[in-house]
């Protein structure tokens, strides 16, 4: 896949669209009665894979804003800023899992899990709550609750939805070498 | 469908509409700052008068934008009760002091500083409300992308946020086809599945969904480059830009008035808490 700055800007036009499309409408409901499992950060994860850290971030940023911005409030701009850093975090695995060639064995599954679970641990965990603090001052111990919920719950979509579609992607893809000269 | 329910833009012959998108942008971030930045009841009060003004003035009907005040009263309902339960004694730490109201069970009791405390981070809510509302539904969308550009965010950053406004639609359609098609196919999402089963599902409804939308970044991407997009590196002219007005020029006065007021007020109260029980 060519990487030129035009690909780059619809990609992260189309991948915001996706991401609030994903996680404005699709919602899972979630063994806890009212609360749904989002699953806009295994598309997050998949376009960063593709298009890289610059574009994973522009996307986590832009959608992220437009879906605090479609409820209605203010933009929540701690959690965005999370958000962002997961896109950049994910799309600096692209150097590593070279999944627009096909690319997504054990070897990368295994990086992609740990890239994954590290990536929304700083985000949900670290992140967004210490930045809750400063900027919101709201009760410590309810922010970090919260970003541990936001943490597992997006860990587990992340990691389970994210790398299924990984996989599946890279079926679809026509390795280099497939074709045998007969 | 529901498109026509989130990021809707409702076109009026008001002050606030003839308002040029940067305007309303640079307003509303600046406003947004100085309502982030307190939390003294007396300034949120200021802020939330002049709000409600500009809401006022905008001509847009309550009713028309009921769904999201309702979302966001239930919202701010289940947010001030998780405040309680978690740190019930959140208002004494801020203010100092302990004016119990009455005890309620276990450790939970009912104190003035942290109903104080909760009706302050209410207010702020009701601060942002209609500001953060009129910025969705007084501006338009086609407008937007100038106004990024204009406060000077670069012009491809400005184009991507505009392709997303776009196609956000397109990709509801499409999700929305592909949806019903899987489910046709008894591929269900809701809660007759288990949920390990519900998550292997989800991604035969979200492949296609990528693949088709893959796909249309490469369609337009060739398109913008035939048109030789992104050949400048630094400009762009935008067919929507509008020049400033007086009304622009007084409201990001104002904007600028009110984030330095917000801020000016923390460092003379040298704190972000007004506290009325010392």
């Amino acid at each position: 896949m060519k990487k030129n700055s035009v690909t780059t800007v619809v990609a992260v036009g189309i991948g915001a669209a996706l991401f609030f499309v994903v996680g404005r409408f699709v919602a899972i409901p979630s063994p806890v009665p009212n609360t749904n499992i989002s699953l806009q950060y295994a598309v997050l994860a998949l376009l960063a894979l593709l298009y890289g850290p610059v574009a994973g971030g522009l996307v986590g940023f832009i959608g992220h804003t437009l879906i605090d911005l479609s409820w209605g409030g203010s933009p929540w701009w701690s959690w965005i800023i999370a958000s962002a850093f997961v896109g950049v975090a994910m799309g600096l695995l692209s150097k590593s899992i070279k999944l627009s060639e096909g690319q997504f064995g054990k070897k990368e599954m295994i990086t992609f899990v740990i890239a994954n679970v590290v990536a929304h641990l700083i985000a949900w965990a670290g992140i967004a709550p210490v930045l809750d603090i400063v900027i919101y001052s709201e009760p410590i111990e309810k922010l970090f609750s919260q970003g541990a919920m936001a943490a597992v719950a997006n860990i587990l979509t992340s990691v389970i939805v994210g790398g299924l579609l990984a996989a599946a992607y890279a079926k679809t893809i026509a390795k280099k070498g497939s074709l045998d000269k007969e | 469908m529901a498109a026509n329910t989130v990021l809707n833009y409702l076109p009026r012959k008001s002050v606030i509409h003839q308002l040029t998108g940067a305007t309303k942008l640079i307003f509303f971030l600046l406003f947004t700052l100085a309502s982030m930045i307190t939390y003294d009841t007396r300034v949120l009060l200021g802020l939330m008068v002049i709000s409600f003004a500009a809401f006022a003035a905008s001509r847009i009907r309550l009713r028309e934008v009921r769904f999201i005040l309702v979302f966001m009263l239930v919202f701010l309902l289940l947010n001030d009760t998780f405040i309680f339960l978690f740190s019930p004694d959140q208002g004494t730490a801020i203010y100092g002091t302990r004016h119990l109201v009455c005890h309620l069970f276990w450790r939970y009791d009912l104190t003035l500083e942290e109903l104080f405390y909760l009706f302050n981070v209410s207010l702020k809510y009701f601060v942002a409300l209609p500001v953060a509302t009129l910025f969705i539904s007084a501006t338009n969308p086609s407008e937007f992308a100038a106004s990024l550009n204009a406060i000077g965010v670069s012009y491809r950053v400005g184009y991507s946020v505009s392709l997303a406004l776009r196609y956000i639609p397109d990709i509801q359609r499409d999700y929305h086809g592909i949806s019903q098609a899987q489910q046709a196919r008894g591929i269900e999402l809701g809660r007759k599945e288990k949920l390990w089963a519900r998550l292997k599902n989800s991604v035969s409804i979200l492949l296609p969904l990528i693949l088709s939308s893959l796909a249309r970044i490469e369609v337009i991407a060739n398109a913008m480059e035939l048109r030789g997009f992104g050949k400048d590196p630094k400009k762009r002219t935008w067919y929507t830009r509008r020049p400033f007005g007086k009304n622009d020029y007084l409201a990001i006065a104002l904007g600028a008035v009110l984030a330095a007021g917000s801020i000016a007020g923390v460092i003379l109260n040298g704190s972000r808490f007004y506290n009325p029980f010392v």
